[in-house]
């Protein structure tokens, strides 16, 4: 069961356990303790939205950012990417095979913060060897979901 | 005109659907749940590699028995989920969607006056395609006690001396039913005793939602009277690519070989190769879709339930069949009242054969929005239909 609860929540987390039940051909006590025990083990980190800002008021601008750094002694890359991960306006960070080591997802409300960020946070960090820094201008798919496109059903009404 | 038509042809009536459709496509607004082909797209691997063979000029023909790369991966495909070892030089042939290898398979096996016997409901093609192959169709009605398996004791009483095919059409369309093991077993007895070939058509075979699929062809005895029929429209969403296969006695093999060829030539190009690619690397695509199904399936199992109408629990393709008769409708008069009240459009059962009458195929090849919808509007219209019922 778990791994089909997971395939379906992952794409619409605000289903309800009843419906979930019915869906999983289980009892809804079942579903119940097996959605806690996945946010225990934290395999589920979270129940978030998925928005396009692009179609609000609001400014927002994403920029992703390679960075080279120094490994630490005793700690290879953990340290540094701490030091990035805790500032709110960073998305995500991943450590990356590769030209670069780490990938910082930033995203802010103007061209000018996110240039800030890079110069007086990111790149003053002690282990920092070097930044680039990408911005995003159109996004056409993400998280699996293709963003602008309504699906439409191409078939015909009936058939046998 | 009249004059110039066949006699043959004339006898046949027009698929029941078609009619229904018609009053469908003029309602802008209608939810349908008529089709009988799945919501998904094929997978984009598998379309690319169909691309991918048009721009590197893979436009010819291919051999009428079709590609060889792809007869070998049929025969792979057999062996991993059904256990039979079928010979890809001599024993496949590769066709236009299923539904041809049921005309060629039919016209390649059938004298004229021989018997066909066609349990119903059932896919619309059988009995045209068994009439027009010369062949006297003989039907088995179907029971919805047996969760509308085929009994060894109905197959018995179908059988005289004339018989020489049985059409087996399990995972069921209209019905949704599935035919186990030991339900199979009792028909391939009977079917060995009395010499009788059967074309087993298993195009819904990758989707079941109790246990894994078996193929009559796989039992003792039945690969050498099987022909087997199965494609890529259901389990891999690519009924637009028209591609399917026949698999069965070289000898039986090498005549419908023969009438595709002349007929036909070979099946399309491109999508035989696309449908290699859907072989070799399809297969979690296929469980992706099928957990989606059974989800759905369970769904409106569900939500019949609660509206407390009568379905048995069906476990193959994307059906399911619920009975109607409490309302004292006929089945076309439940789906046109349906359709005009609350502007759903399901298919009346008598579509797939006069033992459909009383019953309602819904197809959950949609999203479940769709069919929640689709429930909701139900569940109104079978309200107002008992409410009306007690005044």
């Amino acid at each position: 069961m778990r791994d089909e609860l997971l395939s379906i929540i992952e794409k619409n987390s605000r289903i309800d356990l009843k419906e979930l039940a019915v869906l999983l051909g289980v009892q809804e006590i079942d579903v119940a303790n097996e959605l806690s025990a996945l946010e225990a083990e934290g395999i589920i980190c979270g129940y978030h939205t998925l928005i396009d800002w692009e179609k609000t008021s609001i400014e927002k601008v994403t920029a992703l950012i390679e960075v080279k750094v120094t490994p630490q002694r005793g700690q290879g890359f953990d340290h540094i990417a701490e030091r990035i991960y805790n500032y709110p306006e960073v998305k995500a960070v991943y450590l990356i095979s590769g030209g670069y080591d780490l990938l910082v997802t930033l995203e802010e409300k103007t061209l000018r913060e996110i240039s800030n960020f890079v110069s007086d946070k990111l790149s003053t960090l002690e282990s920092v060897l070097s930044t680039a820094t990408h911005f995003i201008l159109k996004k056409y798919k993400d998280h699996g979901t293709i963003l602008d496109k309504k699906p439409e059903d191409g078939r015909e009404a009936v058939t046998p | 005109m009249k004059q110039f038509l066949s006699d043959k042809i004339l006898q046949i009536k027009p698929s029941g659907i078609r009619k229904f459709f018609d009053i469908v496509s003029e309602m802008k607004d209608a939810i349908s749940l008529g089709v009988g082909e799945p919501d998904f797209e094929t997978p984009w691997h598998i379309r690319d590699e169909g691309i991918y063979s048009l721009e590197k000029g893979k436009t010819f023909y291919t051999s009428n028995a079709g590609l060889k790369d792809l007869r070998c991966e049929i025969c792979n495909y057999l062996k991993r989920h059904q256990g039979i070892h079928y010979d890809a030089m001599h024993e496949v042939l590769v066709t236009v969607g299923g539904s041809e290898a049921i005309d060629i398979g039919l016209r390649a096996v059938i004298n004229e006056g021989d018997e066909v016997i066609i349990p119903q409901p059932s896919y619309v093609s059988y009995e045209p395609c068994a009439v027009l192959a010369g062949a006297k169709p003989v039907i088995i009605n179907l029971k919805a006690e047996n969760e509308f398996r085929l009994t060894p004791q109905e197959l018995e009483n179908a059988i005289t001396d004339r018989t020489k095919v049985l059409i087996l059409p399990y995972p069921n369309n209209p019905t949704g039913a599935i035919m186990e093991r030991e339900d199979l077993e009792k028909i391939a007895k009977i079917c060995i005793e009395k010499d009788i070939l059967v074309m087993s058509d298993e195009i819904y075979s990758a989707l079941t939602y109790k246990g894994q699929h078996v193929s009559i062809a796989s039992l003792n005895g039945m690969k050498e009277r099987t022909i087997l029929i199965n494609g890529f429209s259901k389990a891999y969403a690519m009924t637009g690519w028209r591609l399917g296969y026949a698999c069965g006695p070289s000898e039986i093999i090498k005549q419908m070989t023969k009438i595709h060829q002349f007929a036909i030539m070979c099946a399309p190009t491109t999508s035989q190769y696309a449908a290699v690619e859907a072989l070799k690397n399809g297969d979690e695509d296929v469980e992706m879709m099928r957990q989606s199904y059974n989800q759905r399936r369970r769904f409106l199992m569900n939500a019949f339930r609660e509206m407390n109408l009568e379905c048995f629990e069906p476990y193959g393709a994307f059906y399911v069949f619920p009975c109607i008769k409490e309302f004292g409708m006929t089945s076309e008069e439940f789906a046109e009242k349906f359709l005009a009240e609350e502007k759903v459009a399901a298919v009346p059962g008598t579509a797939f054969g006069d033992s459909g009458e009383g019953y309602l195929r819904i197809s959950y090849a949609y999203s479940l929005e769709t069919l929640k919808t689709a429930m909701v509007r139900l569940k109104n219209f079978v309200t107002k239909l008992r409410e009306s019922k007690n005044d």
